[in-house]
């Protein structure tokens, strides 16, 4: 098949030449708040991962697709992301783990991308000037003109509706019950909480009644796309659910606990998206390489007082954890359960255990 | 936790002379511990043989010892310096070994006695010992191919028959896989097994299950005294399991694996560094993957920095030596600072992981060529010289570039001359050829996918991973697109499509038939032009201004713009026999001589070993191949950031690699010497004129292009004759030449390479020289350097210690001439002013003589940097290539003597002895007898206050321990045989025992000298023979020379049988005789050690 060329052009009116890959894009475009990702492997857990609803992807790694994709390696039932944007789409894969090629899956899930494209150049860019959304395709260069200039990007919308899941379900087993509120949750999450105990997920709208109703031995606030001040009534559920069970947040649910406390979260000028970030971690002073994939971040001095910040990133010294003060809850920005990325912080899942058993053994006393 | 405030001085161990397996990448990294130890205030003590290295540099240490890096010498440097520590994990496998016998003699590691820093015993034993290392990983839950050790054959047989065939020999201790083999027979085994523990020095070996055809990985890992661990560099090798990795193509960062794999082997990766407990520093770990089920096993592990590190360093951006240097003086990462990202705005720290956005492809470089009798077959045991790295967005850009920077006549992946080579091989033929790992097998993979056959019959073939073969055959594909148009018809994407293949010009213009400055002008006027980005460390999340550079073709370039005068300094590429570390000491030095004197420098080289490659040398590093096309486009890319101002070049300091672009660049652009006067010295016709014109002798010669020409000459002048085409290095295909059979078939070889673009080919516009030899002739070197004022400072007359005939790279010289008369070293001196200002030279100027009786004549004159200008520099004290580097940019001598970089010569009666360093014990096939082609590897320096004892200090750099006691061997040739004699008496009165052939102890009694031993010839099948001695241990030296000719066979057993069973040996008269001397002067005496500080101080 012959390539199609395609353009990608953005918001700033820079334009990138390339080729279509995945999936034909309706009406000839296809666009959203176009982010990049320095990660070298993982890419199938990056496109699957339900916080980049909205998003389109820019991979640093110039060669993507080169291992194939496989049936474990998926972060949620289907990529929620906009599109992915490549230097180089590989035509053949090798890996023993493969099932299928990336572009397959992409077109399987009608997820369109492109190739070719100078994704350093396009990575200055947004580093540059910060987010930016973008529209790529075969349309003519009206349409993608005026497709640039009606995408909204993401802000000021509840994508965690779009993402979470319609029905509770349950994973996992053993007495233990864990609630977790699905804002976009990561498959590897899962895994990780279902070595704890039973894992209940709920609908990002469930209400803090209805989760204290399942007795819950813990609740999980999970991962999810967009701004944390979009998300409805999430914030006054956690706030009811603070001191009454143990808590614990990652990434968006780091930042809805935050604002729970009535703290306040910021957009970061291109975020963090990548699998190398330095975070110390406050109260052993070792530092963990991280998995991060964040917009927003939590302003650690509208919580003064109210918690005790454990985690810093030390690239830009911005919260990465927090521990409420009088209350078991915890939280982190960045993503200890990597899917993808290194697994230097795993101990964190092993705290919420702990925390768990404290908390219910002091009841029990 | 921040620096130790309780260590003050610290003692580096360097790694010596550059031999395979441990080359360049130790300057660099043991630069970098200096000059970063030296900035936190500690007082820096080195110790290294090697003069050409930029550390042993007196500016970099506070006391620098160029001194034999064996365990007692360097207990003396301790117990002369007494530093507080010792930092054995930056000079390779020789720092490692060194420290541990210290360790073991109580000098170092114990209490009251230099801590080892770094690493201490325990951790290197628990790495570097076969066993415990395989336990230890055990115990931590990964897994090892099956294995075990053996100290004995019989103790190998036994663990045969757990493990089974296939399966690897590795010995312990051992550098660059010395010793190391498959064996896949019974007799195979006894081979290789009996190999590797003569290879070990504590003679134990382990036996391993073979997993050749598997794929290969390995990761960089930096611990730090917090326990924080990361990951600089994953690197995937393109050969499988069975080739060694220093003879393998890799690939950074690692292209086939996914994250769930990748983080296993991670994991695997920290919990091998905690459980050696390397405590701070960098360490390479190794691992195999079962590419059929994703098993993976480790394979081995570095304690230290190595070449993998050098190589991570310069694909990441990311100074593993500098910061391993700071973590072991109690740094941790998160209080260090990543240089590269660091602006004025914000920083970074160093506890991070690089991402990168490109693909670096490092390709290995062989000397096969040069060691007749080798298979040149690779497999686990490092043969490779130096090596190219290569900078692409993508693999088939980052593989083309890489395979063009070798230098070995190959353009990229085929679609060049060297093709022919394969046309008349079938199909069959090639996919056999290709099962078989050698230099050649990635070209056999692309021809093979060029006439269509599938990836997966190459893949079946010669296990490459079907992802790299199909990036292979993208290429083909791309290259089939385009055969059919033509510079006039391709569009501006098709141009960038092709050029993001890695296509060079040179390849498009084959393959139209057409040349490369036609192909680059349409090019060019199709608006195509490269680009060129940063390597920083991140992925361009964040602002670097550390200006590391590569082309690529895509949409923007980020060389930043600025107005001062620039110089482009043209490096010296992949190292190789002729062509290594001396050079690039000169272009480093260029750069910091410019960059102190206001310029802006800018570097373009090849070679990830290397200091000039470092991102901080010079003001801004462009990792390009050296060929006309890369280097014009960063001329190009320079001027335009300069706003239309081109920048100088400097193509004199790199060797042949820039000299022979000098014509392809715009003349007006070249610093120093011009290229009219660079090919006055090149072509022989007007160089002879020059000497006639001058009156300077020179042997009688003459040029032939064919046989007939050449017997000529021959008629003319007469045997022996030497034979060597022009514009070549290192002697390559130099021969001596006897008769006039000899003479056709030399002159068959010449025209054989002719065609092929190879080196050292025989063309009409590269004619062979066809020289008288001088026989018994004493060759001198000088090094001088001349302003444009016609001012010529000789910086050093270097006498041989092997007569002429034997190539001056392989030679030893000393500082001062040892036996020329005053007045011959005058006339020498003489002659070279006279030909600085004939060649109106700027710059530096080596010219080789030979002094026969009272006859001094001129062999050859090239107006460049020579191999010898850093060996003459650590002897007199002046820094010769920083120097010339200013009085190519217009300074005059007397200016620079005035600003005090140029000072007189330090004199204080010592004497250097430079000695080249051979790679025979790798090679046991090959003949070690020396001969007019170069195969040194690399080269160390002795000095001290006489020339016996600089001379014995020079050989036990190099690897030759002059006896004390014992008995010695010789077998002389009938000419050497009367210096035999001054040889055997000296031996004779320091009471050594003396074992001769037949016909040399008939010479020695005859003049009264007693012999102990007399053995027969070879073929005599007498039960003692020289070889059976030499084999039984009974000998501790061996003086063997050569025969004029023929009738090697006896000498060449002899030689190899030395070789084999690690007997040092001399295999030339002369050097017998300065043996003899250094034995004498050192008899009784201890090893005295002296740093060049003290030898230089005013």
């Amino acid at each position: 098949m012959s390539p199609r060329e395609a353009v990608l052009l953005m918001a700033d009116g820079s334009v990138f030449e390339g080729e279509l890959i995945g999936a034909d894009p309706v009406g000839g475009v296809a666009g959203g708040e176009v982010v990049f990702n320095t990660t070298l492997s993982g890419y199938q857990e990056v496109i699957t991962d339900p916080s980049y609803a909205g998003q389109v992807i820019t991979f640093t790694n110039p060669h993507i697709g080169n291992y194939g994709v496989n049936d474990h390696d998926f972060e949620s039932a289907r990529p929620f992301c906009r599109g992915v944007i490549v230097r180089e789409l590989a035509r053949r894969h090798s890996n023993q783990r493969a099932e299928d090629s990336l572009d397959a899956l992409l077109r399987r899930f009608g997820i369109s991308g492109i190739a070719g494209i100078d994704t350093r150049r396009l990575t200055r860019l947004l580093r540059d000037s910060g987010a930016m959304s973008g529209v790529f395709g075969t349309a003519d260069e009206a349409t993608l003109k005026a497709a640039v200039a009606a995408e909204r990007g993401t802000d000021g919308i509840d994508l965690t509706a779009v993402v979470t899941t319609p029905e509770p379900y349950s994973v996992g087993e053993g007495p233990r019950r864990i609630v977790a509120v699905d804002f976009g949750i990561k498959t590897t999450i899962l895994r990780h909480l279902s070595t704890l105990g039973t894992v209940e997920v709920v609908p990002a709208g469930t209400s803090a009644a209805d989760i204290l109703a399942r007795s819950p031995h813990g609740v999980f606030l999970s991962n999810g796309p967009g701004d944390p001040a979009m998300v409805a009534g999430a914030t006054d559920t956690i706030a009811a659910l603070v001191g009454e069970v143990p808590v614990f947040g990652i990434c968006l649910g780091h930042q809805l606990l935050s604002r729970a406390l009535g703290g306040s979260t910021f957009k970061l000028p291109f975020g963090h998206h990548g699998g190398n970030h330095p975070v110390r971690h406050e109260a052993t002073g070792r530092v963990e390489i991280t998995s991060q994939n964040h917009n927003f971040c939590v302003d650690p001095a509208s919580l003064e007082g109210r918690v005790e910040v454990t985690h810093l990133n030390l690239n830009d010294l911005t919260n990465e954890g927090m521990r409420v003060l009088g209350a078991p809850a915890f939280s982190v920005q960045y993503h200890p359960e990597a899917g993808p990325g290194p697994h230097d912080s795993r101990y964190l899942f092993g705290m919420f255990d702990d925390l768990m058993n404290d908390f219910h053994a002091k009841a029990g006393a | 936790m921040p620096r130790r405030d309780d260590l003050h001085s610290i003692l580096i161990i360097g790694s010596g002379p550059i031999v395979i397996g441990q080359a360049c990448e130790f300057d660099y990294s043991g630069t970098q511990a200096c000059r970063v130890l030296r900035e936190e205030g500690y007082r820096v003590i080195l110790v290294n043989s090697n003069p050409a290295t930029i550390m042993t540099d007196p500016d970099f240490a506070d006391a620098t010892y160029v001194e034999p890096i064996t365990p007692d010498v360097v207990a003396r440097i301790i117990e002369r310096e007494k530093p507080d520590a010792v930092l054995p994990t930056l000079g390779g496998q020789t720092g490692l070994n060194t420290a541990m016998a210290l360790y073991e003699r109580g000098v170092i590691g114990h209490p009251g006695t230099p801590e080892m820093i770094g690493a201490n015993a325990v951790a290197i034993a628990t790495a570097e010992d076969r066993d415990q290392f395989k336990q230890a990983m055990l115990e931590i839950g990964l897994n090892v191919p099956a294995s075990g050790i053996a100290h004995t054959m019989e103790e190998s047989r036994e663990v045969l028959r757990e493990i089974g065939l296939p399966c690897i020999i590795r010995p312990a201790y051992i550098l660059g896989g010395r010793g190391t083999g498959i064996a896949s027979t019974p007799e195979e085994f006894e081979v290789v097994a009996a190999n590797g523990l003569a290879a070990s020095p504590i003679s134990e070996i382990l036996i391993e299950k073979s997993i050749a055809g598997w794929k290969e990985y390995e990761l960089e890992v930096m611990r730090d005294r917090a326990d924080n661990c990361v990951i600089i560099c994953s690197i995937e090798n393109v050969d499988p399991m069975g080739v060694h990795t220093g003879d393998s193509i890799t690939v950074a960062p690692a292209q086939t694996l996914t994250d769930v794999e990748y983080q296993e082997m991670r994991d695997a990766a920290f919990a091998c560094i905690r459980r050696v407990g390397v405590e701070t520093g960098g360490s390479n770990v190794q691992f195999a993957v079962n590419p059929a089920t994703g098993e993976q096993v480790v394979i081995e592990m570095n304690p230290r920095v190595s070449r993998s590190s050098a190589l991570a360093s310069k694909a990441t951006g990311f100074p593993i030596a500098k910061i391993a240097a700071k973590l072991a003086v109690g740094y941790t990462l998160d209080e260090i600072t990543n240089d590269i990202t660091r602006t004025e705005t914000n920083s970074t720290p160093a506890s991070f992981e690089p991402s990168i956005d490109y693909v670096v492809t490092k390709i290995p470089r062989w000397a096969f060529e040069k060691l007749p009798g080798t298979s040149g077959v690779l497999g686990t045991q490092m043969q490779s010289v130096g090596e190219a790295m290569s900078i692409g967005r993508t693999f088939t850009e980052s593989l083309q570039k890489g395979l063009r920077s070798l230098e070995q006549g190959r353009l990229g992946l085929g679609c060049d001359p060297g093709e022919a080579l394969m046309a008349d091989r079938t199909d069959e033929q090639l996919l056999a050829q290709v099962a078989i790992a050698t230099p050649e097998r990635i070209f056999q993979a692309g021809e093979l996918l060029r006439r269509g056959v599938s990836v997966d019959r190459v893949h079946e073939a010669c296990r490459i991973d079907p992802w790299f073969l199909d990036q292979m055959q993208q290429i083909m594909d791309e290259r089939a697109a385009i055969a059919d148009l033509s510079p006039s018809t391709m569009t501006r994407r098709q141009w960038k499509r092709a050029k993001q293949f890695g296509f060079a010009d040179a390849q498009l213009a084959w393959l139209w038939s057409t040349d490369e400055l036609t192909v680059r002008a349409a090019r060019e006027a199709a608006g195509v032009m490269p680009t060129y980005k940063t390597v920083d460390t991140c992925a361009a999340e964040f602002d670097a201004e550390t200006p590391y550079h590569y082309s690529t073709w895509e949409d923007e370039s980020e060389v930043r713009s600025s107005d001062r005068p620039r110089v482009v300094i043209l490096g010296s590429g992949p190292n190789r026999i002729g062509q290594g570390i001396e050079f690039d000491y000169c272009c480093v030095h260029a750069s910091f001589a410019l960059r102190d004197a206001g310029f802006e420098t800018v570097m373009v080289n090849c070679n990830p070993e290397t200091v000039s490659t470092d991102y901080d040398t010079s003001d801004r590093l462009y990792f390009e191949p050296l060929t006309r096309e890369d280097v014009l486009n960063v001329i190009a890319a320079e001027t335009a950031a300069a706003g239309g101002t081109p920048p100088k070049v400097i193509v004199s300091l790199g060797g042949q690699t820039p000299l022979k672009l000098s014509g392809q660049l715009p003349e007006g652009l070249i610093a120093g010497t011009s290229p009219t006067s660079i090919d006055l010295a090149e072509d022989r016709e007007k160089w002879n004129a020059l000497c006639d014109d001058l009156r300077i002798p020179q042997p009688p010669g003459g040029t032939a292009i064919d046989l007939e020409q050449a017997l000529e000459i021959v008629d003319r002048i007469g045997f022996p004759v030497l034979v060597r085409p022009s514009y070549v290095l290192g002697g390559r295909a130099m021969q001596i030449v006897h008769d006039r059979n000899h003479l056709a078939r030399a002159m068959a070889e010449l025209a054989g390479f002719g065609s092929l673009g190879k080196e050292g080919g025989l063309s009409a516009e590269r004619p062979v020289l066809i020289d008288r030899f001088l026989e018994d002739a004493t060759e001198v070197d000088v090094d001088a350097i001349r302003d444009h004022t016609g001012e010529v400072l000789i910086g050093g007359v270097m006498e041989h210690v092997e007569e002429a005939g034997v190539h001056s790279g392989d030679s030893a010289c000393a500082i001062p001439p040892q036996t020329l008369p005053a007045w011959v070293v005058e006339v020498i001196e003489h002659y070279t002013r006279a030909i600085a200002d004939a060649l109106d030279v700027r710059g530096l100027l080596n010219v080789q003589y030979a002094v026969a009786g009272t006859t001094v004549y001129v062999i050859e004159a090239n107006p460049r940097a020579s191999r010898t200008v850093p060996f003459v520099a650590k002897a007199t004290g002046v820094p010769l290539a920083k120097v010339a580097s200013r009085v190519m940019l217009g300074a005059t001598l007397a200016e620079l003597r005035t600003e005090g970089l140029l000072r007189p010569p330090s004199d204080h009666g010592h004497v250097a002895i430079k000695e080249a360093v051979l790679p025979f014990s790798r090679f046991p096939e090959v003949d070690t007898a020396l001969g007019p082609e170069m195969r040194s590897t690399g080269e160390v320096m002795g000095i001290d206050t006489s020339f016996g004892r600089a001379f014995f200090k020079a050989e036990l750099a190099a690897g030759t321990l002059l006896p004390s006691e014992g008995t010695v061997f010789l077998s002389l040739a009938d000419g050497d045989k009367p210096a035999g004699l001054v040889v055997a008496r000296r031996l004779r009165s320091l009471g050594l025992g003396i074992a001769a052939t037949r016909g040399t102890a008939q010479y020695l009694r005859r003049f009264g000298i007693e012999v102990d031993l007399e053995v027969g010839k070879l073929s005599e099948g007498e039960p003692t023979n020289a070889v059976s001695l030499i084999e039984s241990g009974r000998i501790a030296f061996v003086i063997n020379t050569p025969q004029g000719r023929g009738g090697r066979t006896d000498g060449e057993q002899i030689r190899k049988a030395a070789n084999t069973h690690r007997v040092s040996s001399v295999t030339t008269v002369e050097a017998a005789l300065a043996a003899a001397q250094g034995m004498g002067e050192m008899a009784g005496h201890e090893i005295s050690v002296r740093s060049l500080q003290e030898f230089h101080v005013r």
